[in-house]
């Protein structure tokens, strides 16, 4: 199963490198607060390199895991501390060393609680990329939760002035997620093996028992079956991460109070943890319940649905927003629809167009978010009626700020065009209405993006705005790469496609996808 | 062929009759010496002992040790009596009971 | 031949789509540069000279040496060609040109071969964009006669448009920012000409949109072209959104989006070797309908017809070049190209429609065109018309004529805008009634434009008269002997040509002749710098001699016969191969009487109406108070909208993002709050019941352990008694269970 052990332990330090970082800032004087930052970006930028080799090292020939890291954790429960990245998680572990390494940048004018804010940043980074990493449910969990807990205090901490509502509600919708996950998990354990030494929490066994049947031989649970109750449970689980409809008025109240950094990290990276799951759980673990061998289910249709009322949902309701930040909040709800109609459609188009979109939402919102920090530092509000006439005194601003907006509304030729061409494409195979109501959310998109366009950055100068200076050279650091990424993902999607293939296409064998 | 019962029955009025002197007497110089016989007694039971278990020499060991730390004892308590009456202008046992507070 | 047999035409082709995009490079990464500020225009000018050089040797390889290479005997080498590999084909029908289009294809036999005169993808040239496995997209470069003929109009146009913006926009503040974003839009419009998948197609469709989005919104300080360039974007995008379920619904039928496979799919189906999976149980005639109808979403928008024609006016809002180049002759007409491009997949229903649309945009927009008082609305309503006139052309069959008054009109429309640029540059308005008189100030702008109106309203030997007439024949041969309906498009393409004289002598009346009304503007009039009138002379000029003619450049062939139609794949597919029969001479030479009747039929009413005022327009305008206002209103299309889909977008977001915050988010609050009473409930049970029956323990303990202490006397002797009375207890205890 496990076929060789990476003897350099790549993934293992990409994870928890930042940890030495937390002990570095944990013994730097509270006062020192550029050695602190400094220390942070260093720590970040140790995993983005690890990343990058990472990237080198990965044979994007192989369908399987690659790089594992294995040894027993608790013996007793068959958990075990297993690490490795196929296809799908090794680009998002890339996506979140980018993200993390700019965040600390973006945030470098953090004032108050310098030291507690960077321990907590790199915290974060060693929860999510754990979470990518993780190959045993056990693990997955506890990097999932350890995720969690620097999340709330950094939105609760240093967030906006309703800080507290939108950390406690961010914190309870995902506990409340990750209640039942934990719910689906011991449940799986249990019932993986008749033994203490069958079961296990290995996500590759688990999937290999799933993929052989070994979960439509469960109980009845009031009507439902039993794999039936473990897919809804981890369903909703994810869901409130992605976020689906209805589960997702924890984003827009977390995105507003959160500090720009957050907000990039929040939007970039920790939504598509959902994405994520649902591909390394639902449908690994459960394909049969979304597909009975000829086609769809109802489940797998009810997905669908939901992708279909978040994009369409979510941009109505980022069209009727007056504050930027939330507005492009709302966009996320939209874009991660089509995330959702991608994996329903569970053919490689879908699935390519589903992983496409999740690197490139991570990148063109990361630019969203940072933009419109940008702004609010100068003007302290992000009131978009009150702009106008940005473009005449923030040229280069706004030339960047045009390529985020279009790279999100899916123009072609930047990157976010191919995730929701591919995942409308792929869903249309199955769900040609759904996708045809979809479209809807594609035109009000545009709509409201070009609004805010219009508001912000066109028409007559404002005298207000005459004195703010342009992007600083900080600013555009943090700005650029995320721009290059999104004419580069545009004009080259084979360079994230051909990494995810042969992974996309081992998921989409589940569905009846011959490749 | 000894005389067990004889010395265990004297060994246990002994004990008896130092316990209640103990007990009963307010002096502190009697309750001392109530103490002195309760002592002999179980010196008196190690020796009968030892002569009946097969005439040992550990019992009369025992004994020896019993009639030391008798003698050490009477030092030290006297000392105490000696210091309980300059506190208290008595030797009246029943006098201090700080202890219950 | 020799040109077609390596990589050269390839070599062309990258040099024609990347060096805009270059320009466009070089101008936004040095825009900070004294060079660029000033100097902006010279990298732009060169790439797009190269461009329109390289452009003109792929014409001239692929469609005049090609043609007289391989189609010179009529049908005689059409079963060579047949059988001829890669770029030895899809000719044979050249021959017949515009009389036997149906024809030339039944007469080779079987159906003619898909393939272009050169594709890169012989030549091992692509470029992978993404393979998932199920798609694989592959952009490579296309040549055929439509992509030949179709460089050569927009590199031209968009040189002729770069030369006279460097007068035009000279002194602007973002003046080499507006070069950047020609070169973009002139590197979009190629790609979209060049590429070979539908997909990529769309890519590029949107990208003109993008660039014609900023050029419409260039001056965005002022008030109407952030609006305008929103409006562009927006009913773009509606079109678009049907493009992309078109390209959905083909890709579900033929599993590729690459045109020449979905033609030789096409083909297999059409031959019967093959069937379209279904879709909602429809037949295969009404799935190729519905995906054409989705697919013809896209040119509707584009090519501004209508109901989708409302934002070309508005786009007018952009600098003057933007509108010669963009919004009159090659973008807009990009939606004709497209329609010519896939034209082989469109059934006949779908072409009914295409044509039914075509005609009634034709005649609204021209009628729109009669009333208008600001110089560039009437000619945007004018290229409105004319788009329209194109589709009808292609609706009826009349796939070359079509196309030939793509490019026709082309040259004359983008003299006509850029006449007005340079008619607006002198007086610093747009609105005709404070112009006038202005003939003798500006004689070479009012000659080029008078030639550029002359072959816009299609008099004879000019070139809009050849492109006119045959769309004419065509619509007649299609309607002929069917019910009345199907005369229509006919009878308006031809009454069309009165209203279009009309329309424009009165813009030429209103411009140019009689007396200045406004003599402050009139008087600092002033003809306009070479760098402008250039343009205008060639462009005149190609307007005049027209490439409609017989010329020996083209091997003593007209352009038109060089345009071949592709078999119309669909309607074979169908069983709907009817041959319309041929446009005979006599027909022609009809058309053309009656053509020319209708034309002075329109002269005629202009001069009584403007030059005798007898009747003036103003009697005219009492005359038919309802019906003008109707038409100066724009026939209220823009009401309608704002009062039907804008305010059902806006109303439907306003209540969704109430029920967001007020029904959503409420109840998640209300969770909270729920679940905060019920922790206040806890609360209090813990405070009195839990904690009571604590506090009830202690008060117990304390009362009994109250009486309880009364043993301690701190008496030794009783400690001792109590002792002593403790271990007698236990021995007795033992000694009775014992």
């Amino acid at each position: 199963m496990i076929s060789t052990i990476d003897s350099t332990h790549l993934l293992t330090w990409i994870t928890l490198s930042p940890l030495l970082g937390v002990l570095a800032i944990l013994f730097t004087p509270r006062d020192k607060a550029d050695v602190i930052k400094t220390l942070a970006a260093a720590f970040t930028g140790i995993p983005l390199v690890l990343a990058v080799w990472m990237y080198v090292k990965f044979d994007q020939s192989l369908p399987g895991y690659q790089l594992f890291d294995d040894f027993a954790w608790v013996e007793a429960f068959n958990i075990r501390y297993t690490v490795g990245v196929d296809g799908l998680s090794s680009p998002l572990v890339l996506l979140t060393s980018i993200l993390m390494f700019f965040a600390v940048f973006s945030s470098w004018n953090t004032e108050k609680g310098v030291k507690g804010y960077f321990m907590l940043l790199l915290l974060l980074e060693v929860g999510v990329n754990g979470v990518f990493v993780s190959l045993d449910f056990f693990l997955f969990y506890v990097y999932w939760e350890l995720m969690l807990l620097p999340m709330y205090f950094l939105i609760g901490i240093w967030g906006g002035p309703r800080r507290e509502y939108a950390a406690i509600k961010f914190f309870l919708y995902t506990l409340a997620g990750s209640v039942l996950m934990l719910v689906a998990m011991i449940a799986m354990y249990l019932h993986s093996g008749a033994t203490a030494a069958e079961r296990t929490f290995s996500l590759i066994t688990l999937a290999q028992r799933g993929q052989d049947g070994l979960f439509a031989n469960g109980p009845m649970l009031f009507g439902m079956e039993f794999r039936h109750w473990l897919f809804l449970f981890l369903f909703i689980g994810f869901a409130i991460k992605i976020p689906v409809f209805p589960f997702h008025t924890w984003l827009p109240d977390a995105h507003v109070e959160a500090p720009t950094a957050i907000s990039v990290v929040l939007a970039g990276i920790l939504l598509k943890l959902g994405g994520y799951g649902l591909m390394r759980m639902n449908m690994s673990i459960f394909p049969d319940v979304m597909w009975d061998g000829s086609g769809p289910t109802a489940w797998a249709t009810g997905i669908a649905f939901l992708g279909m009322v978040n994009c369409v949902y979510g941009a109505f309701v980022a069209m009727a927003q007056t504050d930027m930040k939330k507005l492009v909040a709302y966009s996320s709800v939209a874009h991660m629809g089509f995330v959702l109609l991608g994996l329903a459609a569970m053919n490689q188009n879908g699935i390519a167009g589903a992983n496409l979109q999740l690197f490139n939402h991570g990148t063109s919102s990361a630019m969203l978010f940072l933009l419109v920090g940008v702004i609010y530092d100068r003007a302290h509000h992000r009131e978009i009626a009150r702009f106008g006439g940005l473009a005449s005194h923030l040229p280069m601003y706004a030339s960047l700020a045009f390529l985020g907006i279009f790279t999100s509304l899916g123009l072609p030729g930047l990157a976010g065009f191919w995730g929701e061409a591919l995942s409308l494409i792929g869903a249309y195979q199955h769900f040609p209405k759904i996708v045809l109501a979809s479209t809807i959310g594609l035109i009000v998109t545009a709509a409201f993006f070009l609004m805010m366009i219009r508001k912000v950055f066109f028409g007559p100068k404002k005298e207000i705005y005459a004195g703010y200076p342009d992007l600083t050279l900080r600013e555009w650091a943090c700005l650029t790469p995320f721009g290059v990424l999104c004419i580069l993902l545009g004009v080259a999607p084979f360079l994230l496609s051909d990494w995810m293939k042969p992974s996309i296409d081992a998921l989409a064998s589940l569905f009846g996808v011959k490749s | 062929m000894d005389h067990l019962a004889g010395y265990v029955f004297i060994g246990a009025a002994m004990f008896v009759l130092g316990v209640f002197t103990m007990v009963t007497r307010r002096n502190a110089i009697y309750v001392l010496m109530g103490a002195e016989l309760i002592l002999n007694a179980a010196a008196l039971n190690f020796v009968a002992f030892a002569r009946h278990l097969g005439n040992r020499l550990d019992g009369q060991m025992f004994a020896i040790f019993i009639v030391i730390l008798a003698a050490a004892e009477a030092a030290v308590a006297l000392g105490i009596v000696l210091q309980i009456h300059h506190h208290f202008p008595s030797i009246d046992v029943s006098k201090p009971d700080r202890l219950g507070d | 031949m020799d040109f077609f047999d390596d990589g050269t035409p390839g070599w062309y082709a990258l040099a024609i789509l990347l060096l805009p995009l270059a320009g466009f490079c070089f101008n936004a990464f040095t825009y900070r540069t004294e060079f660029t500020r000033k100097r902006g225009h010279i990298v732009p000018l060169l790439t797009i000279g190269t461009a329109l050089f390289c452009a003109l040797s792929i014409f001239k390889h692929s469609v005049i040496d090609y043609d007289a290479d391989h189609a010179g005997g009529h049908g005689t080498h059409a079963a060579a060609a047949h059988g001829a590999p890669a770029d030895g084909s899809a000719d044979e029908h050249a021959s017949g040109g515009a009389d036997g289009e149906h024809g030339a294809a039944r007469a080779a036999g079987s159906l003619a071969d898909p393939r272009w005169r050169w594709s890169s993808k012989d030549h091992g040239g692509s470029y992978r964009l993404i393979d998932t496995g199920a798609l694989r997209l592959d952009a490579g470069i296309a040549i055929d006669h439509l992509t030949a003929t179709m460089l050569v109009v927009v590199t031209l146009v968009a040189f002729l448009v770069h030369l006279y913006s460097t007068s035009y926009m000279h002194g602007d503040k973002r003046y080499s920012r507006f070069f950047a974003f020609l070169q973009l839009f002139s590197f979009s419009m190629l790609g979209l000409i060049l590429t070979d998948n539908l997909l990529l197609l769309f890519c590029f469709w949107e990208l003109v949109g993008l660039c014609s989005y900023f050029l419409i919104g260039f001056w965005f300080e002022n008030e109407d072209p952030p609006k305008a360039s929103m409006k562009a974007f927006m009913t773009n995008r509606f079109g678009d959104a049907g493009f992309l379920v078109g390209i959905l619904l083909v890709y579900r039928m033929f599993g590729t989006t690459d045109l020449s496979e979905i033609y030789s799919k096409m083909q297999a189906v059409a031959e019967g070797s093959a069937a379209v999976p279904s879709l909602f149980g429809w037949e295969t005639g009404t799935l190729l309908t519905v995906a054409g109808l989705c697919l013809f979403m896209g040119p509707m928008a584009k090519s501004a017809q209508v109901p989708m024609h409302i934002w070309l006016p508005d786009a007018m809002a952009g600098p003057t070049p933007v509108s010669a180049l963009i919004h009159a002759a090659t973008m807009v007409a990009a939606g004709v190209y497209m329609v010519g491009r896939i034209y082989f997949f469109f059934t006949p229903d779908c072409l009914a429609f295409i044509a039914g649309i075509g005609t009634v945009t034709a005649l609204l927009a021209a009628t729109i065109g009669l009333v208008h008082n600001n110089i560039k609305k009437v000619l945007a309503y004018s290229t409105c018309s004319q788009l329209g006139y194109m589709m009808l052309s292609l609706g009826v069959g009349g796939y070359s004529a079509g196309l030939f008054h793509l490019y026709t009109h082309a040259f004359f429309k983008a003299c006509l805008f850029l006449g007005a640029g340079s008619v607006i540059h002198s007086v610093h308005t747009e609105d005709m009634r404070e112009m006038g008189g202005l003939k003798e100030k500006m004689p070479v702008t009012y000659r080029t434009m008078l030639i550029a109106t002359l072959a816009l309203a299609g008099v004879p030997f000019f070139s809009g008269a050849f492109s006119k007439e045959m769309i004419v024949e065509h619509a007649l041969v299609w309607g002929f002997g069917a019910n009345v309906a199907k005369l229509l498009p006919a009878l308006i393409a031809i009454g069309g040509g009165g209203l279009t004289f009309f329309y424009m002598m009165r813009l030429i009346n209103l411009t140019f002749f009689g007396q200045p009304r406004d003599h402050h503007k009139f008087d600092h009039a002033h003809e306009s710098p070479p760098a402008m009138t250039i343009p205008l002379l060639v462009l005149a000029f190609l307007s005049l001699f027209s490439v409609g003619w017989p010329i020996p450049l083209f091997g003593g062939k007209k352009l038109p016969e060089l345009l071949a139609p592709p078999p119309a794949l669909a309607s074979i597919a169908l069983g709907h191969d009817e041959h319309h029969g041929h446009a005979g001479f006599a027909l022609a030479f009809a058309v053309l009487v009656i053509s020319c009747a209708v034309l002075w039929v329109g002269y005629v009413l202009y001069k009584r109406t403007y030059k005798e005022r007898r009747p003036g327009p103003e009697v005219w305008v009492a005359r038919f108070g309802g019906l003008y206002t109707t038409v100066t209103n724009l026939y209220y299309f823009d009401e309608f909208y704002r009062a039907t889909v804008v305010r059902l977008g806006n109303a439907t977001a306003r209540v969704l993002a109430i029920v967001d915050s007020k029904v959503l988010d409420a109840a998640v609050n209300g969770v909270g709050a729920v679940g905060q009473l019920v922790g206040k409930a806890f609360a209090l049970f813990d405070r009195l019941v839990v904690d009571g029956l604590v506090n009830l323990w202690w008060h117990l303990s304390h009362a009994i352990s109250k009486k309880l202490r009364r043993i301690q006397t701190g008496n030794l002797q009783d400690y001792l008694a109590f002792a002593v009375g403790g271990m007698a207890l236990v021995t007795l205890l033992f000694l009775f269970l014992a």
